[in-house]
């Protein structure tokens, strides 16, 4: 019998609804892999074996009648920052502890009323700050991908690295995940993985552990494009809850795919080539632009010219809001509580305790720039350069521009516990150049796998599109996947 | 601008976050290295540029005023460390 985890989304699907497997097998075969491969790969925090054997029997009732939604019986993972009923909902964050939500965000619900079944909660860098998931208070993810001929634990990429993960590592079919400035793209392209960040307003934050509210945006990590296209349709919603929810209907993205991108007109942003930058990252652009160009679309290069400004305007404007978001992390509501001599030593003690090293950087740095004397000369500023980034791609788009193409990340995977980087927080933060001017200006975003670097490991392309414009993401992506094919991780854990 | 140890102490205390002398110092070459890093933002030209205050340029959606939620204290207090009939406990704040 072949492994059912191997499975993509759609092809389970399609032996769902034929009868040839039951969703208890498909989810039974995910648990056990979980089981074997957990204890190496450290993706989940928390597995839910009860929840998902019950909602896989429910999900093969309705099959055998001929119902079900549109991922009934398909096994998902979640990160740990969306709320769910009942279940582990700490951010991978100590200050957290023991946090069982009495409620359910809206995106993790709209996948349950499509029919999926719940895995577990997965790993992610502390309140998704970081880019390697090194911050997480239940310790590093490790990728299942080793260079050739080396056994050296490599990084996911963060936040979301438990969700790519355990889609790389075929431990759940899909997941859900975040980007704030880069969370679902960066560790996608670490693990050969498809991810795609939403426009600003198309999955719901409620239930959503917020961290800088004005760039958080959930979206899905999948092992390829009909799979991430498949999830995002369920994954987004019009929400009265969420009063940033954008009131558009959500298109079937799967039909996207497979149409022609003759004629297209492809922006080759000049700013990305950056000092630097390493040749196979450069050769694997080059190789994008030339299957779009065979595929029939017209590539142009085009001008970003704030795109150096937005990793420092993200370190002010997101930690500001974090500073904010977190004030709530106090002791008298939920998670830790550790005891002083009165309520203002009890709440510093606290988030002393509670909050990891990088929560506390950000937070101070939040409170900085958020005091008095530096308001306006830092996040004013922030803000003012902020516009300045989001019409630099409007001009961009005015002119005629369909899709901008860009790598995903500055570099493959690298160690865990990386000197350099761990040494330097701006070194750790520069993984994020290419991803984090769409965060800015609200944009959708998706990296999708594009080639190998020397070592052996994944290398990703970045679409970024037209707000609202997620088909064309979609649509572009999957014309890269059938050039460079898909890549898969050989197995040793 | 850069911060010395005394700022970084009074950020902490703004931020509520104990910190001992060994953190704060740790911090204040943590926090140099970042608004070195932003600092570069100085140089970009924002003259009657208007800051960005909305990802999408969209009117706050506003909902009826009426009362469409509650009668959950036993939720809401459900994850507290410390309660007492559906009341959070705290240490005493006044004498």
């Amino acid at each position: 019998m072949t492994d059912l985890t191997r499975l993509t989304i759609s092809e389970a699907r399609e032996r769902l609804r034929g009868k040839e497997i039951t969703a208890s097998e498909l989810t039974d075969a995910y648990l056990g892999a979980i089981e074997q491969a957990n204890p190496a790969l450290n993706a989940y925090v928390t597995v839910t074996p009860d929840q998902a054997s019950a909602m896989a029997k429910a999900s093969d009732e309705k099959l055998a009648k001929g119902e079900g939604g549109a991922l009934e019986g398909i096994p998902l993972g979640v990160k740990d920052l969306f709320g769910t009923e009942g279940v582990h909902t700490q951010a991978a964050s100590h200050i957290l502890d023991g946090f069982k939500p009495r409620y359910e965000s809206t995106v993790t619900a709209n996948l349950w009323a499509d029919g999926a079944v719940m895995l577990g909660k997965l790993n992610m860098d502390e309140f998704a700050m970081g880019s390697s998931n090194e911050t997480s208070h239940y310790g590093p993810v490790i990728n299942p991908w080793r260079a050739k001929g080396s056994n050296k634990q490599l990084v996911p990429g963060g936040s979301s690295g438990g969700s790519a993960a355990a889609v790389a590592g075929f431990l759940c079919a899909g997941a859900t995940a975040t980007d704030t400035g880069g969370s679902i793209r960066q560790p996608a392209a670490f693990t050969g993985t498809v991810g795609i960040k939403p426009t600003y307003g198309r999955c719901s934050r409620w239930g959503i552990v917020a961290y800088a509210s004005s760039l958080d945006q959930a979206g899905p990590i999948a092992r390829d494009v009909r799979d991430a296209a498949i999830l995002l349709k369920s994954m987004a919603s019009v929400d009265d809850k969420d009063t940033t929810s954008v009131d558009l209907p959500v298109p079937d993205y799967e039909a996207a795919l497979g149409r022609s991108v003759k004629g297209m007109k492809v922006g080759i942003p000049k700013e990305y080539r950056v000092d630097g930058m390493a040749r196979e990252i450069e050769d694997l652009w080059q190789k994008g632009i030339a299957w779009l160009k065979d595929a029939g679309a017209e590539i142009v290069e085009v001008s970003l010219p704030h795109t150096r400004y937005a990793l420092p305007t993200y370190y002010i404007i997101s930690p500001a809001e974090a500073s904010s978001n977190l004030a709530r992390y106090d002791g008298v509501r939920y998670g830790l509580r550790a005891p002083g001599k009165d309520i203002v030593e009890m709440y510093e003690n606290t988030r002393a305790a509670g909050f990891g090293k990088e929560v506390k950087r950000r937070v101070m740095i939040g409170t900085y720039v958020l005091s008095a004397g530096y308001y306006d000369a830092y996040y004013i500023r922030a803000q003012k350069v902020r516009t300045l980034i989001k019409k630099d791609f409007d001009d961009v788009f005015s002119a005629g521009v369909d899709v901008i193409l860009t790598p995903a990340t500055p570099s493959a995977a690298f160690g865990i516990a990386d000197q350099e980087m761990t040494a330097d927080p701006v070194k750790m933060y520069l993984n994020d150049v290419f991803t984090v001017t769409v965060n800015m200006a609200g944009l959708p975003g998706i990296a999708v796998p594009a080639g190998l670097d020397g070592n052996g490991l994944p290398l990703g392309l970045q679409l970024i599109g037209k707000p609202f414009e997620e088909e064309t993401l979609f649509q572009t992506a999957h014309v890269i996947e059938q050039a460079a094919g898909r890549f898969q991780p050989e197995k040793w854990w | 601008m850069s911060v010395d140890l005394a700022t970084v102490k009074r950020v902490a205390r703004l931020a509520r976050i104990a910190v001992s002398e060994d953190d704060a110092s740790r911090m204040v070459g943590e926090l140099n290295a970042i608004l070195g890093f932003v600092e570069q933002l100085q140089e970009v030209d924002v003259d009657g540029v208007e800051p960005m205050t909305s990802a999408m340029p969209m009117a706050m959606k506003k909902r009826q005023d009426g009362v469409t939620d509650g009668d959950k204290a036993g939720d809401i207090v459900a994850n507290a460390p410390a309660t007492e009939e559906n009341f959070f406990l705290v240490p005493k704040v006044v004498e």
